[in-house]
Protein backbone atom coordinates (compact mmCIF):
# COMPACT_ATOMS: atom_id res chain seq x y z
CA UNK A 1 0.00 0.00 0.00
CA UNK A 2 2.50 2.38 1.11
CA UNK A 3 5.37 1.18 -1.67
CA UNK A 4 2.14 1.25 -4.19
CA UNK A 5 1.66 5.04 -3.13
CA UNK A 6 5.04 5.75 -3.78
CA UNK A 7 5.46 3.73 -6.70
CA UNK A 8 2.27 6.03 -7.91
CA UNK A 9 4.13 9.54 -6.91
CA UNK A 10 6.99 8.37 -8.17
CA UNK A 11 5.18 6.92 -11.69
CA UNK A 12 2.94 9.92 -11.59
CA UNK A 13 5.59 12.19 -11.40
CA UNK A 14 8.54 12.34 -13.48
CA UNK A 15 10.51 15.08 -12.19
CA UNK A 16 9.77 12.70 -8.60
CA UNK A 17 11.86 9.94 -10.49
CA UNK A 18 14.83 12.41 -11.47
CA UNK A 19 15.63 13.50 -8.37
CA UNK A 20 15.43 9.90 -7.05
CA UNK A 21 17.71 9.08 -9.60
CA UNK A 22 19.70 12.09 -9.74
CA UNK A 23 20.32 11.75 -5.56
CA UNK A 24 21.00 8.29 -5.23
CA UNK A 25 24.62 8.80 -6.23
CA UNK A 26 24.88 11.70 -3.56
CA UNK A 27 23.69 9.41 -0.85
CA UNK A 28 25.52 6.68 -2.27
CA UNK A 29 29.05 9.03 -1.92
CA UNK A 30 27.63 10.09 2.00
CA UNK A 31 28.00 6.01 2.76
CA UNK A 32 31.45 5.70 0.49
CA UNK A 33 32.74 8.47 2.30
CA UNK A 34 30.45 8.42 5.77
CA UNK A 35 28.95 5.92 6.68
CA UNK A 36 31.04 2.97 5.88
CA UNK A 37 34.49 4.08 6.77
CA UNK A 38 32.40 5.30 10.16
CA UNK A 39 30.99 2.18 10.66
CA UNK A 40 34.54 0.33 9.63
CA UNK A 41 36.92 2.65 12.17
CA UNK A 42 34.37 2.14 14.97
CA UNK A 43 33.48 -0.80 14.98
CA UNK A 44 37.54 -1.90 14.87
CA UNK A 45 38.58 0.43 17.24
CA UNK A 46 35.33 -1.20 19.04
CA UNK A 47 36.31 -4.63 19.58
CA UNK A 48 39.91 -3.92 20.73
CA UNK A 49 38.15 -1.93 23.43
CA UNK A 50 35.57 -4.67 24.13
CA UNK A 51 38.24 -7.56 24.47
CA UNK A 52 40.61 -5.23 26.75
CA UNK A 53 37.19 -4.23 28.83
CA UNK A 54 36.12 -8.48 28.81
CA UNK A 55 39.73 -9.50 30.05
CA UNK A 56 39.39 -6.33 32.56
CA UNK A 57 36.33 -7.63 33.86
CA UNK A 58 37.36 -11.21 34.03
CA UNK A 59 40.68 -10.66 36.16
CA UNK A 60 40.53 -11.03 39.99
CA UNK A 61 41.38 -7.82 40.42
CA UNK A 62 39.07 -5.32 41.84
CA UNK A 63 40.80 -2.27 40.26
CA UNK A 64 40.83 -3.68 36.51
CA UNK A 65 36.86 -5.24 36.84
CA UNK A 66 35.65 -1.77 38.76
CA UNK A 67 36.58 0.51 35.98
CA UNK A 68 35.14 -2.40 33.25
CA UNK A 69 32.22 -2.65 34.88
CA UNK A 70 31.53 1.04 35.50
CA UNK A 71 32.24 1.68 31.50
CA UNK A 72 30.01 -0.94 30.52
CA UNK A 73 27.09 -0.27 32.67
CA UNK A 74 27.58 3.90 32.04
CA UNK A 75 27.27 3.35 27.87
CA UNK A 76 24.36 1.04 28.15
CA UNK A 77 22.74 3.06 30.69
CA UNK A 78 22.82 6.15 28.38
CA UNK A 79 21.51 6.92 24.91
CA UNK A 80 24.25 6.74 22.28
CA UNK A 81 22.58 10.16 20.84
CA UNK A 82 23.04 11.58 24.25
CA UNK A 83 26.61 10.22 23.84
CA UNK A 84 27.73 11.43 20.64
CA UNK A 85 26.27 15.17 22.03
CA UNK A 86 28.62 15.31 24.96
CA UNK A 87 31.34 13.91 22.72
CA UNK A 88 30.89 16.43 20.10
CA UNK A 89 29.46 19.74 21.83
CA UNK A 90 29.73 18.85 25.73
CA UNK A 91 33.56 18.26 24.89
CA UNK A 92 33.62 21.13 22.13
CA UNK A 93 32.11 23.75 25.18
CA UNK A 94 34.82 22.69 27.32
CA UNK A 95 37.85 23.53 25.06
CA UNK A 96 38.41 20.26 23.91
CA UNK A 97 37.19 20.61 19.95
CA UNK A 98 36.79 17.50 18.18
CA UNK A 99 35.39 17.58 14.82
CA UNK A 100 32.13 16.04 13.74
CA UNK A 101 33.75 13.00 12.03
CA UNK A 102 36.27 12.22 14.75
CA UNK A 103 33.90 12.68 17.55
CA UNK A 104 31.12 10.13 16.17
CA UNK A 105 33.91 7.79 15.84
CA UNK A 106 35.09 8.19 19.64
CA UNK A 107 31.19 7.93 20.41
CA UNK A 108 30.33 4.81 18.10
CA UNK A 109 33.71 3.04 19.19
CA UNK A 110 32.51 3.39 23.07
CA UNK A 111 29.32 2.13 22.18
CA UNK A 112 30.65 -0.87 20.47
CA UNK A 113 33.06 -1.38 23.23
CA UNK A 114 30.58 -1.44 26.00
CA UNK A 115 27.93 -3.62 24.24
CA UNK A 116 30.72 -6.05 22.07
CA UNK A 117 32.64 -6.85 25.67
CA UNK A 118 29.68 -8.29 27.20
CA UNK A 119 29.57 -10.50 24.06
CA UNK A 120 33.42 -11.30 24.17
CA UNK A 121 32.81 -11.86 27.89
CA UNK A 122 30.15 -14.72 27.87
CA UNK A 123 32.23 -16.31 24.80
CA UNK A 124 35.27 -16.78 26.90
CA UNK A 125 33.35 -17.70 30.08
CA UNK A 126 31.25 -20.21 27.49
CA UNK A 127 34.78 -22.48 26.78
CA UNK A 128 34.99 -25.28 28.93
CA UNK A 129 37.54 -24.86 31.83
CA UNK A 130 39.57 -28.21 30.93
CA UNK A 131 40.97 -25.89 27.74
CA UNK A 132 42.23 -23.61 30.48
CA UNK A 133 43.66 -26.61 32.42
CA UNK A 134 44.84 -28.77 28.83
CA UNK A 135 46.72 -25.34 28.06
CA UNK A 136 48.36 -24.74 31.90
CA UNK A 137 49.75 -28.73 31.78
CA UNK A 138 51.43 -28.07 28.41
CA UNK A 139 53.04 -25.22 30.57
CA UNK A 140 51.29 -22.35 29.65
CA UNK A 141 50.74 -18.73 31.45
CA UNK A 142 47.91 -16.95 31.81
CA UNK A 143 48.28 -14.77 28.88
CA UNK A 144 49.86 -17.61 26.37
CA UNK A 145 46.52 -19.85 27.32
CA UNK A 146 44.07 -17.20 26.55
CA UNK A 147 45.93 -15.71 23.24
CA UNK A 148 46.38 -19.10 21.53
CA UNK A 149 43.74 -21.47 22.98
CA UNK A 150 40.89 -19.59 24.94
CA UNK A 151 40.58 -16.48 22.16
CA UNK A 152 40.42 -18.25 18.72
CA UNK A 153 37.50 -20.86 20.34
CA UNK A 154 35.63 -17.95 21.90
CA UNK A 155 36.38 -15.87 18.84
CA UNK A 156 34.06 -18.21 16.87
CA UNK A 157 31.61 -18.43 19.74
CA UNK A 158 31.27 -14.71 19.32
CA UNK A 159 30.88 -14.11 15.67
CA UNK A 160 26.99 -14.62 15.22
CA UNK A 161 26.20 -12.18 17.99
CA UNK A 162 28.86 -9.30 16.53
CA UNK A 163 28.00 -9.80 13.46
CA UNK A 164 24.83 -8.47 14.76
CA UNK A 165 26.46 -5.40 16.58
CA UNK A 166 27.75 -4.37 13.26
CA UNK A 167 24.84 -4.80 11.41
CA UNK A 168 23.13 -2.29 13.75
CA UNK A 169 26.05 0.09 13.83
CA UNK A 170 25.40 0.46 10.53
CA UNK A 171 22.13 1.89 10.97
CA UNK A 172 23.15 3.65 14.27
CA UNK A 173 25.80 5.89 12.49
CA UNK A 174 22.92 8.17 10.76
CA UNK A 175 22.77 9.68 14.21
CA UNK A 176 26.30 10.94 13.14
CA UNK A 177 24.20 13.28 10.86
CA UNK A 178 22.99 15.10 14.15
CA UNK A 179 26.45 16.51 14.77
CA UNK A 180 26.79 17.03 11.04
CA UNK A 181 28.59 14.26 9.68
CA UNK A 182 28.44 13.94 5.98
CA UNK A 183 27.01 10.54 5.56
CA UNK A 184 24.07 8.63 3.97
CA UNK A 185 21.24 9.95 6.03
CA UNK A 186 22.58 13.51 6.52
CA UNK A 187 23.08 14.08 2.62
CA UNK A 188 19.02 13.22 2.35
CA UNK A 189 18.47 15.60 4.60
CA UNK A 190 20.35 17.77 2.53
CA UNK A 191 18.62 17.60 -0.40
CA UNK A 192 15.39 17.49 1.18
CA UNK A 193 15.93 20.62 2.92
CA UNK A 194 16.41 21.97 -0.79
CA UNK A 195 13.50 20.20 -2.45
CA UNK A 196 11.07 19.78 0.17
CA UNK A 197 10.25 15.91 -1.04
CA UNK A 198 10.56 14.90 2.25
CA UNK A 199 8.96 11.46 1.82
CA UNK A 200 10.86 10.40 -1.48
CA UNK A 201 14.50 11.32 0.11
CA UNK A 202 14.32 9.21 3.42
CA UNK A 203 12.30 6.21 1.89
CA UNK A 204 15.66 6.47 -0.73
CA UNK A 205 17.85 6.57 2.19
CA UNK A 206 16.34 3.76 4.24
CA UNK A 207 16.16 1.61 0.89
CA UNK A 208 19.93 2.01 0.71
CA UNK A 209 20.42 1.51 4.37
CA UNK A 210 18.21 -1.75 4.08
CA UNK A 211 20.58 -2.68 0.65
CA UNK A 212 23.87 -1.94 2.73
CA UNK A 213 21.89 -4.54 5.98
CA UNK A 214 20.75 -6.87 3.46
CA UNK A 215 23.79 -7.61 1.70
CA UNK A 216 25.85 -7.69 5.30
CA UNK A 217 23.03 -10.15 6.52
CA UNK A 218 24.09 -12.44 3.40
CA UNK A 219 27.75 -12.13 4.38
CA UNK A 220 26.58 -13.33 7.78
CA UNK A 221 24.98 -16.05 7.01
CA UNK A 222 28.04 -17.68 5.26
CA UNK A 223 30.18 -16.58 7.73
CA UNK A 224 28.21 -18.49 9.87
CA UNK A 225 27.59 -21.33 8.06
CA UNK A 226 31.71 -22.05 7.47
CA UNK A 227 31.75 -21.85 11.24
CA UNK A 228 29.61 -24.38 11.67
CA UNK A 229 31.35 -26.74 9.53
CA UNK A 230 34.51 -26.52 11.77
CA UNK A 231 32.76 -27.01 15.19
CA UNK A 232 30.42 -29.90 15.70
CA UNK B 1 62.80 -42.22 45.03
CA UNK B 2 61.29 -39.98 42.14
CA UNK B 3 58.62 -37.95 44.50
CA UNK B 4 57.82 -38.27 47.93
CA UNK B 5 55.04 -36.67 48.82
CA UNK B 6 54.17 -36.26 53.05
CA UNK B 7 51.59 -35.22 54.57
CA UNK B 8 49.18 -33.73 51.62
CA UNK B 9 45.91 -32.18 52.76
CA UNK B 10 42.94 -30.40 50.21
CA UNK B 11 39.89 -29.14 50.92
CA UNK B 12 37.54 -27.54 49.11
CA UNK B 13 35.58 -25.00 50.80
CA UNK B 14 35.20 -26.62 54.46
CA UNK B 15 35.00 -30.30 52.53
CA UNK B 16 38.20 -31.96 53.01
CA UNK B 17 39.15 -33.88 49.81
CA UNK B 18 42.42 -35.13 50.76
CA UNK B 19 43.10 -35.30 54.25
CA UNK B 20 46.62 -36.95 54.48
CA UNK B 21 48.38 -38.26 52.01
CA UNK B 22 51.48 -39.84 52.03
CA UNK B 23 52.88 -41.62 49.09
CA UNK B 24 56.35 -42.50 47.02
CA UNK B 25 56.92 -42.76 43.51
CA UNK B 26 59.89 -44.88 42.04
CA UNK B 27 61.40 -43.61 38.91
CA UNK B 28 60.74 -46.13 35.78
CA UNK B 29 57.72 -47.28 38.46
CA UNK B 30 53.77 -47.20 37.71
CA UNK B 31 51.49 -46.15 40.49
CA UNK B 32 47.62 -47.07 40.14
CA UNK B 33 45.10 -45.51 41.83
CA UNK B 34 41.99 -46.84 42.15
CA UNK B 35 38.77 -46.38 44.57
CA UNK B 36 35.02 -45.25 44.33
CA UNK B 37 33.86 -42.11 43.43
CA UNK B 38 34.17 -38.79 45.22
CA UNK B 39 37.34 -40.61 47.01
CA UNK B 40 39.82 -37.91 46.10
CA UNK B 41 41.92 -39.95 42.89
CA UNK B 42 41.31 -36.86 40.64
CA UNK B 43 41.95 -34.35 43.02
CA UNK B 44 45.09 -35.90 43.88
CA UNK B 45 46.27 -36.44 40.54
CA UNK B 46 45.45 -32.52 39.68
CA UNK B 47 47.77 -31.68 42.86
CA UNK B 48 50.28 -33.91 41.61
CA UNK B 49 51.26 -31.02 38.99
CA UNK B 50 49.40 -27.79 40.78
CA UNK B 51 46.11 -27.82 38.94
CA UNK B 52 44.90 -27.83 42.05
CA UNK B 53 47.23 -25.92 45.14
CA UNK B 54 47.61 -28.41 47.46
CA UNK B 55 46.56 -26.54 51.16
CA UNK B 56 49.13 -28.81 53.05
CA UNK B 57 52.43 -30.90 52.80
CA UNK B 58 55.46 -31.71 50.75
CA UNK B 59 56.39 -32.88 47.41
CA UNK B 60 60.33 -33.50 47.63
CA UNK B 61 61.73 -34.39 44.40
CA UNK B 62 65.30 -36.49 43.53
CA UNK B 63 66.36 -33.55 41.58
CA UNK B 64 65.92 -31.29 44.97
CA UNK B 65 62.99 -29.50 44.42
CA UNK B 66 61.26 -29.63 47.32
CA UNK B 67 57.62 -27.43 47.68
CA UNK B 68 56.58 -26.65 50.93
CA UNK B 69 52.77 -26.14 50.60
CA UNK B 70 51.73 -24.60 54.07
CA UNK B 71 54.15 -21.80 52.98
CA UNK B 72 54.18 -19.34 49.75
CA UNK B 73 55.80 -21.22 46.46
CA UNK B 74 57.54 -19.60 44.27
CA UNK B 75 56.44 -18.99 40.93
CA UNK B 76 59.28 -20.27 39.09
CA UNK B 77 59.01 -23.57 41.34
CA UNK B 78 55.58 -23.75 40.52
CA UNK B 79 56.11 -24.30 36.81
CA UNK B 80 58.77 -26.21 37.28
CA UNK B 81 56.63 -28.65 38.96
CA UNK B 82 54.12 -28.35 36.23
CA UNK B 83 56.38 -28.97 33.25
CA UNK B 84 57.63 -32.59 35.58
CA UNK B 85 54.48 -34.66 34.67
CA UNK B 86 52.51 -34.34 31.77
CA UNK B 87 48.39 -34.88 32.57
CA UNK B 88 46.03 -37.07 30.38
CA UNK B 89 42.85 -36.23 30.90
CA UNK B 90 39.68 -38.45 30.97
CA UNK B 91 37.65 -36.15 28.85
CA UNK B 92 40.58 -35.52 26.32
CA UNK B 93 40.72 -31.66 26.64
CA UNK B 94 42.46 -31.43 23.29
CA UNK B 95 42.62 -27.94 21.48
CA UNK B 96 39.62 -28.15 19.03
CA UNK B 97 40.95 -25.53 17.07
CA UNK B 98 44.20 -27.18 16.76
CA UNK B 99 45.03 -30.43 14.07
CA UNK B 100 46.45 -33.58 16.01
CA UNK B 101 49.79 -32.19 15.36
CA UNK B 102 49.38 -28.44 16.15
CA UNK B 103 48.29 -30.17 19.42
CA UNK B 104 51.31 -32.05 20.06
CA UNK B 105 53.74 -29.39 18.91
CA UNK B 106 52.07 -26.36 21.27
CA UNK B 107 53.88 -26.91 24.42
CA UNK B 108 57.38 -27.34 23.22
CA UNK B 109 57.26 -25.49 20.45
CA UNK B 110 55.41 -22.57 22.04
CA UNK B 111 55.83 -22.84 25.50
CA UNK B 112 59.51 -24.78 25.72
CA UNK B 113 60.66 -22.96 22.63
CA UNK B 114 62.65 -25.73 21.22
CA UNK B 115 64.31 -26.27 17.69
CA UNK B 116 61.25 -26.38 15.67
CA UNK B 117 62.33 -29.18 13.35
CA UNK B 118 63.57 -31.07 16.49
CA UNK B 119 59.61 -30.32 17.82
CA UNK B 120 58.39 -30.93 14.63
CA UNK B 121 59.83 -34.34 14.34
CA UNK B 122 59.17 -35.27 17.92
CA UNK B 123 55.67 -35.02 17.65
CA UNK B 124 55.93 -37.30 14.11
CA UNK B 125 57.33 -39.83 16.33
CA UNK B 126 54.79 -39.34 18.92
CA UNK B 127 51.82 -39.73 16.77
CA UNK B 128 53.29 -42.53 15.01
CA UNK B 129 54.31 -44.32 18.79
CA UNK B 130 50.29 -43.72 19.54
CA UNK B 131 49.64 -45.21 16.17
CA UNK B 132 48.25 -42.31 14.41
CA UNK B 133 50.58 -41.60 11.91
CA UNK B 134 48.08 -41.41 9.54
CA UNK B 135 45.70 -38.25 10.90
CA UNK B 136 48.28 -35.47 12.10
CA UNK B 137 46.28 -33.15 10.35
CA UNK B 138 42.94 -34.37 11.38
CA UNK B 139 41.42 -32.09 13.81
CA UNK B 140 39.68 -33.73 16.94
CA UNK B 141 36.12 -33.54 15.89
CA UNK B 142 37.14 -35.77 12.92
CA UNK B 143 39.03 -38.19 15.22
CA UNK B 144 37.23 -41.17 17.39
CA UNK B 145 37.50 -40.41 21.11
CA UNK B 146 39.67 -43.31 21.39
CA UNK B 147 42.08 -41.02 18.59
CA UNK B 148 41.78 -38.45 20.53
CA UNK B 149 42.64 -40.00 23.55
CA UNK B 150 45.69 -41.03 21.76
CA UNK B 151 46.78 -37.53 20.43
CA UNK B 152 46.12 -36.38 24.47
CA UNK B 153 48.59 -38.87 25.28
CA UNK B 154 51.05 -37.78 22.54
CA UNK B 155 50.64 -34.00 23.71
CA UNK B 156 51.23 -34.97 27.25
CA UNK B 157 54.44 -37.11 26.31
CA UNK B 158 55.64 -33.94 24.25
CA UNK B 159 56.51 -31.93 26.75
CA UNK B 160 59.10 -34.30 28.02
CA UNK B 161 57.52 -34.95 31.29
CA UNK B 162 59.64 -36.97 33.77
CA UNK B 163 56.14 -38.30 35.23
CA UNK B 164 52.98 -39.01 32.80
CA UNK B 165 49.76 -38.57 34.71
CA UNK B 166 46.46 -40.49 33.56
CA UNK B 167 43.07 -39.76 35.01
CA UNK B 168 40.60 -42.82 33.96
CA UNK B 169 42.22 -41.89 30.40
CA UNK B 170 39.24 -44.72 29.14
CA UNK B 171 36.50 -44.34 31.16
CA UNK B 172 34.73 -42.19 28.38
CA UNK B 173 35.27 -44.17 25.73
CA UNK B 174 33.23 -46.97 23.70
CA UNK B 175 34.65 -50.35 25.14
CA UNK B 176 36.09 -51.06 21.73
CA UNK B 177 38.77 -48.42 21.88
CA UNK B 178 39.60 -49.21 25.36
CA UNK B 179 42.01 -51.54 23.83
CA UNK B 180 44.07 -49.05 21.35
CA UNK B 181 44.54 -46.58 24.40
CA UNK B 182 45.36 -49.18 27.48
CA UNK B 183 47.87 -50.89 24.81
CA UNK B 184 50.02 -47.08 24.16
CA UNK B 185 50.19 -47.03 27.86
CA UNK B 186 51.48 -50.53 28.27
CA UNK B 187 53.65 -49.42 25.65
CA UNK B 188 54.85 -46.50 27.90
CA UNK B 189 55.16 -48.89 30.57
CA UNK B 190 57.57 -50.61 28.73
CA UNK B 191 59.25 -47.94 27.83
CA UNK B 192 60.33 -47.63 31.74
CA UNK B 193 58.15 -44.58 31.76
CA UNK B 194 56.93 -43.49 35.33
CA UNK B 195 53.70 -43.04 35.49
CA UNK B 196 50.31 -42.55 37.69
CA UNK B 197 47.37 -43.41 36.61
CA UNK B 198 43.84 -43.59 38.48
CA UNK B 199 41.52 -46.27 36.73
CA UNK B 200 38.87 -48.68 37.33
CA UNK B 201 40.19 -51.46 34.71
CA UNK B 202 41.63 -53.33 37.49
CA UNK B 203 42.42 -56.00 35.09
CA UNK B 204 45.01 -53.19 33.16
CA UNK B 205 45.85 -52.52 36.80
CA UNK B 206 46.98 -55.74 37.47
CA UNK B 207 49.29 -55.65 34.78
CA UNK B 208 51.29 -53.01 34.72
CA UNK B 209 51.62 -51.74 37.71
CA UNK B 210 54.43 -51.89 40.35
CA UNK B 211 52.30 -50.39 43.00
CA UNK B 212 48.51 -49.93 43.57
CA UNK B 213 47.03 -47.09 45.43
CA UNK B 214 43.25 -47.75 47.47
CA UNK B 215 41.64 -44.39 48.10
CA UNK B 216 38.85 -44.04 50.07
CA UNK B 217 37.21 -41.28 51.45
CA UNK B 218 40.35 -38.74 51.36
CA UNK B 219 42.92 -41.24 53.06
CA UNK B 220 45.11 -43.81 51.34
CA UNK B 221 43.28 -47.08 52.96
CA UNK B 222 45.77 -49.56 51.52
CA UNK B 223 48.52 -49.84 49.19
CA UNK B 224 51.14 -52.39 47.92
CA UNK B 225 52.18 -54.38 44.90
CA UNK B 226 49.12 -55.05 42.68
CA UNK B 227 48.99 -59.05 43.88
CA UNK B 228 48.60 -57.90 47.74
CA UNK B 229 45.99 -55.26 46.70
CA UNK B 230 43.91 -56.73 44.25
CA UNK B 231 44.24 -60.10 44.98
CA UNK B 232 44.82 -60.07 48.80
CA UNK B 233 43.95 -56.78 50.70
CA UNK B 234 44.10 -56.11 54.35
CA UNK B 235 41.40 -54.02 54.63
CA UNK B 236 37.69 -54.79 54.39
CA UNK B 237 36.74 -51.16 52.51
CA UNK B 238 39.17 -52.55 49.85
CA UNK B 239 37.50 -55.99 49.45
CA UNK B 240 34.38 -54.71 49.62
CA UNK B 241 35.55 -52.17 46.45
CA UNK B 242 37.11 -54.64 44.50
CA UNK B 243 34.35 -57.53 44.90
CA UNK B 244 31.94 -54.71 43.77
CA UNK B 245 33.82 -53.72 40.53
CA UNK B 246 34.63 -57.55 39.60
CA UNK B 247 31.15 -58.72 40.00
CA UNK B 248 28.82 -55.51 39.18
N1 LIG C 1 36.82 -27.92 42.18
C1 LIG C 1 36.10 -28.51 43.17
N2 LIG C 1 35.33 -27.75 43.97
C2 LIG C 1 34.62 -28.30 44.96
N3 LIG C 1 34.59 -29.61 45.23
C3 LIG C 1 35.34 -30.43 44.46
C4 LIG C 1 36.12 -29.91 43.38
N4 LIG C 1 36.76 -30.96 42.79
C5 LIG C 1 36.38 -32.05 43.46
N5 LIG C 1 35.53 -31.77 44.47
C6 LIG C 1 34.95 -32.72 45.42
O1 LIG C 1 35.99 -33.48 45.94
C7 LIG C 1 35.61 -34.82 46.12
C8 LIG C 1 36.60 -35.74 45.44
O2 LIG C 1 36.52 -35.52 44.04
P1 LIG C 1 37.44 -36.26 43.01
O3 LIG C 1 37.07 -35.76 41.67
O4 LIG C 1 38.86 -36.12 43.40
O5 LIG C 1 36.98 -37.78 43.17
P2 LIG C 1 37.35 -39.03 42.32
O6 LIG C 1 37.89 -40.03 43.26
O7 LIG C 1 38.19 -38.63 41.17
O8 LIG C 1 35.94 -39.52 41.81
P3 LIG C 1 35.51 -40.17 40.42
O9 LIG C 1 35.87 -41.62 40.48
O10 LIG C 1 34.03 -39.98 40.40
O11 LIG C 1 36.21 -39.44 39.35
C9 LIG C 1 34.21 -34.94 45.57
O12 LIG C 1 33.32 -34.95 46.66
C10 LIG C 1 34.04 -33.70 44.74
O13 LIG C 1 32.71 -33.29 44.78
MG1 LIG D 1 37.93 -38.60 39.07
Amino acid sequence: MFLNSLLFTISANMKGWDLFVNSLWPMIQGAIKGTIPLTLISFTTGIMLALITAIMRLSSYKFLTIPARVYVSAIRGTPMLVQLFIVFYGLGQLGFTINPFPSAIIAFSLNVGAYASEVIRASILSIPKGQWEAAQTVGMSYGQSLRRIILPQAARVSIPPLSNTFISLVKDTSLASLILVTELFRKSQEIAARTYDFMLLYVEAALLYWVICFILSLVQDRIEQRLERYVS
Amino acid sequence: MFLSVKGLKKAFGDQEVLKDINLEIERGNILTIIGPSGSGKTTLLRCLNALERPDKGTYSFDDGLELHFSDHIKKNDMTRLRLKSGMVFQSYNLFPHKTALENVIEGPLIVQKRNKDAVMTLARDLLEKVGLSDKMDLYPHQLSGGQQQRVGIARALAIQPELMLFDEPTSALDPELVGDVLKVIKDLANEGWTMAIVTHELRFAEQVSDRVLFMDNGYIVEQGSPKDVLRNPSEERTKQFIQRIMNP
